[in-house]
């Protein structure tokens, strides 16, 4: 009898020191779960969702004060992904966060353009480059189409253009299956 | 001959149809009225145009630079006036519209000045660099740059000529075989010089016995360790992998490409370019297209590039019933979207389409797992697999089951008792999984970006709060030094803070000290030095006020505040009142209204 506790007891020793030790040595830096939905997210950081940026809001829905459907930019693909990732169930796009649009860059019209740099403070992945009394324009590959800087632009010389498809950017259409008119 | 055959897996037996047009010669097809030349030959690369319109320009004149590693140059097919560069839609699916140079020509066919390369005399980079800048691509229907195929290699054991031809139909290849053997050898030779090969096997399918004649007696006349090589003729033989398989019995593994495993590939119209561009210094201004399909008349045709394909239609003279017409074969070609489109270097054949000949294809039934496709794959994979994972877009699934070997030779569609269009399930699936990668890089560049952005704004905050920490450390200092004797000269009513150790405490006490010292410069300056009578007038409205003064204050006891004699001592006393604001403003207004 007490022989078997013994055995037991030592295992418990042996074991739990095992895992603190492991614990300590195999400690993850940061939060995963907020870099995994970070990773979904479109990072457009337009803050539409109502955070400042992709990484709170990601940190938000990790501490769960955010709902999944916020973030317009991802549309219905991105809340299926957060919902398989956190295990949660699907619900559509939260209306009063915004729409899903098809992605659009910014224009800088430059006949109008009084180089007043708002646009420039605003951009959240300084794509606008300028300088003060200088034409400002839009670097659009880095564009995210968040949309910030149409708002403090005095002169409202911005809009945005959906961007066209190219021979490098067509896809190939999902195959149609021709139903059969009935008679 | 003596060499030791190797089979690849799967493949078809299509219907040959080679007959209709393997008879007939080449012939150059009619100058168009209009040459449409693209800029770009292929999704990769773009040339960089370098003329204007209105530009007379020379047949064989660069019109576009290379530019990128996957890029060639572009030359002017025909001597002629550069009529505007617009968009214009190209031989691709897509039917979208590229730049291109739109070339009148004048017919005179006057060439630019030209002269043979001595590619044994240059070192090897120059030449590749030449034969880029001759426009020379792989003229197998990839159209990829031959230059950096030529560099990507070394050790290169293996050349092996692509004449194998394995598609329906077309013919291309069977005649420039047998018309032009000698030329092509000649090619060879140069190609297997570049890269320096130990052989050159030439692999041609068994359905063209001419072919295989005429580029024998032309391989036997030159000292190159040559073998022009009979493969049985099975679909798709003439794939790059396939054909190498089948020549050399080297398997070329998942991801790799032939030059790391000792072969390379090249087709035997790259050949011919490659000996037009050294021994005659002619860049890449032509190609031979079939033109064959439902038509009384298909052939053969060398075709200028930029030629508009509905300039080609006469020559085939489609017959009645033709609705659609296929770029390429009838197994990867593509229905055109526009006749308009130009001939590219990529382009080796025109089918006529009808019903008789391509009926609609049957409807798409349920996959009954029957295994036929992957049976037929050439690539090892197993199609039904991919088509699952494509068709319910679980696209991390397909690539597992490397979707991304697929050749997209169609044999599994072929073979598919369902009518299943399984290749247009994994274009589908391929093109959607770049356009991820893209956004994923693009998201990525962007949280990069926007980190960075967030990092430079916290150390510019940072910066300006240290230089505003040293500068105030700057002024204690000197006010250590001197602040005691100001302190002592404005008889000390109000002592600096310079005890404090709070560098902000320091900075209000300097420039409260600096304010003091210019209000006592400033004060009596405009009530000093003034003649008497205007001193006796001062006097007298000072009298006035303080008479107003006192009636005021006995009527409201908000304008307390004592009026003092001059009018700037009034606005320096107004910040201290700040506290008594509007009605002590109203009374300084009063006043000055009745003065």
């Amino acid at each position: 009898m007490m022989t078997a506790l013994l055995i037991m007891a030592g295992i418990a020793v042996v074991l739990g020191a095992a895992l603190g030790y492991a614990s300590i040595r195999f400690k993850v830096e940061g939060d995963p779960l907020v870099e995994k939905i970070d990773a979904i997210l479109p990072q457009t950081q337009c803050g539409q969702c109502g955070y400042p940026g992709c990484k709170p809001y990601a940190q938000a829905i990790a501490n769960g004060e955010a709902d999944i459907n916020q973030c317009p930019p991802g549309g219905e693909e991105g809340i299926r992904h957060l919902a398989d990732l956190l295990g949660r169930e699907f619900k559509p796009l939260s209306e009063e966060h915004g729409v899903e649009k098809p992605k659009s860059v910014a224009l800088i019209d430059e006949q109008t353009c009084i180089g007043c740099t708002l646009c420039i403070q605003a951009c959240p992945v300084d794509a606008i480059v300028g300088a003060a009394k200088q034409m400002h324009t839009v670097v659009e590959p880095l564009c995210t189409g968040c949309e910030l800087c149409i708002a403090p632009c005095p002169v409202d010389c911005i809009t945005m253009e959906p961007v066209q498809e190219t021979v490098e950017t067509w896809k190939w259409k999902y195959p149609v299956i021709k139903i059969k008119e009935e008679a | 001959m003596s060499a030791r055959l190797f089979s690849f897996h799967g493949g078809v037996k299509p219907e040959h149809h080679k007959n209709e047009s393997a008879g007939s010669p080449i012939r150059p097809a009619p100058l168009p009225t209009r040459l449409i030349v693209p800029l770009r030959h292929n999704t990769r690369a773009v040339a960089v145009c370098r003329v204007e319109p209105g530009q007379t320009v020379l047949k064989g004149e660069r019109i576009g630079d290379a530019e990128g590693v996957l890029g060639t140059a572009v030359h002017a097919p025909a001597s002629g006036t550069v009529v505007e560069i617009r968009e214009h839609p190209m031989a691709h699916p897509s039917g979208l519209a590229t730049t291109c140079v739109v070339i009148e020509p004048d017919g005179e066919e006057r060439w630019v000045p030209h002269q043979p390369y001595d590619h044994l005399a240059s070192d090897r980079q120059s030449t590749l660099n030449y034969l880029r800048d001759s426009g020379i691509v792989g003229m197998g229907g990839a159209a990829f740059p031959s230059h950096v195929k030529l560099g990507a290699g070394s050790g290169i054991e293996t050349l092996v000529l692509n004449g194998a031809e394995c598609e329906p139909w077309i013919t291309c290849d069977d005649r420039l075989m047998r018309e032009r053997a000698v030329t092509i050898i000649d090619g060879a030779i140069i190609l297997f010089e570049l890269i320096g090969a130990r052989r050159i096997l030439v692999g041609i399918e068994d359905n063209k016995p001419e072919a295989i004649a005429a580029m024998r007696a032309a391989a036997a006349d030159c000292k190159a360790p040559i073998e022009v090589v009979a493969v049985p003729t099975r679909y798709p033989a003439g794939g790059e992998k396939q054909l190498i398989r089948v020549l050399t019995g080297i398997e070329i593994p998942h991801g790799k490409l032939g030059g790391e495993y000792g072969v390379q590939c090249f087709n035997v119209g790259t050949a011919h370019a490659v000996h037009r561009a050294i021994r005659h210094g002619e860049p890449l201004l032509s190609r031979v297209v079939t033109l064959t399909g439902n038509a009384a008349q298909p052939g053969n045709y060398e075709v200028l590039i930029g030629t508009p394909i509905a300039d080609l239609l006469p020559l085939m003279q489609p017959k009645p019933g033709t609705d659609r017409y296929l770029l390429g074969g009838p197994m990867m070609g593509f229905a055109l979207p526009d006749l308009s489109v130009p001939i590219v270097k990529g382009s080796n054949c025109i089918i006529a389409a009808s019903q008789a000949l391509f009926p609609e294809p049957e409807p798409e039934l349920a996959c009954i797992r029957c295994g036929e496709c992957a049976r037929a794959c050439p690539a090892d994979l197993q199609p039904f697999e991919l088509y699952w994972y494509s068709r319910s877009r679980n696209f991390g699934k397909a690539q597992e089951y490397h979707l991304f070997d697929c050749i997209e030779c169609g044999c599994c569609a072929f073979v598919c008792p369902s009518h299943i269009p399984l290749v247009d399930y994994y274009r589908f699936a391929k093109t959607e999984i770049w356009a991820r990668e893209r956004e994923n890089t693009a998201a990525s560049q962007a949280r990069d970006r926007f980190e960075f952005r967030n990092y430079r704004i916290e150390r510019e905050k940072a910066e300006k709060a240290a230089r505003l920490a040293a500068k105030a450390a700057e002024t204690k200092a000197k006010l250590a030094k001197t602040g005691e004797p100001v302190a002592i000269e404005k008889g000390g009513d109000d002592k600096p803070a310079v005890s404090s150790d709070d560098p902000k405490k320091a900075l209000i006490a300097a420039a409260l000290a600096r304010a003091k010292q210019q209000k006592a410069e400033v004060e009596a300056r405009n009530t000093t030095d003034l003649p008497p009578e205007t001193a006796a007038e001062i006097a007298e409205i000072d009298a006035r006020r303080k008479s107003l003064d006192l009636s005021s204050k006995a009527t409201s006891t908000a304008s307390s505040t004592p009026n003092q004699a001059s009018p700037p001592s009034v606005e320096s006393k107004l910040p201290q009142a700040n506290d008594a604001a509007d009605s002590t403003g109203t009374a300084v207004h009063v006043n000055e209204e009745r003065k």
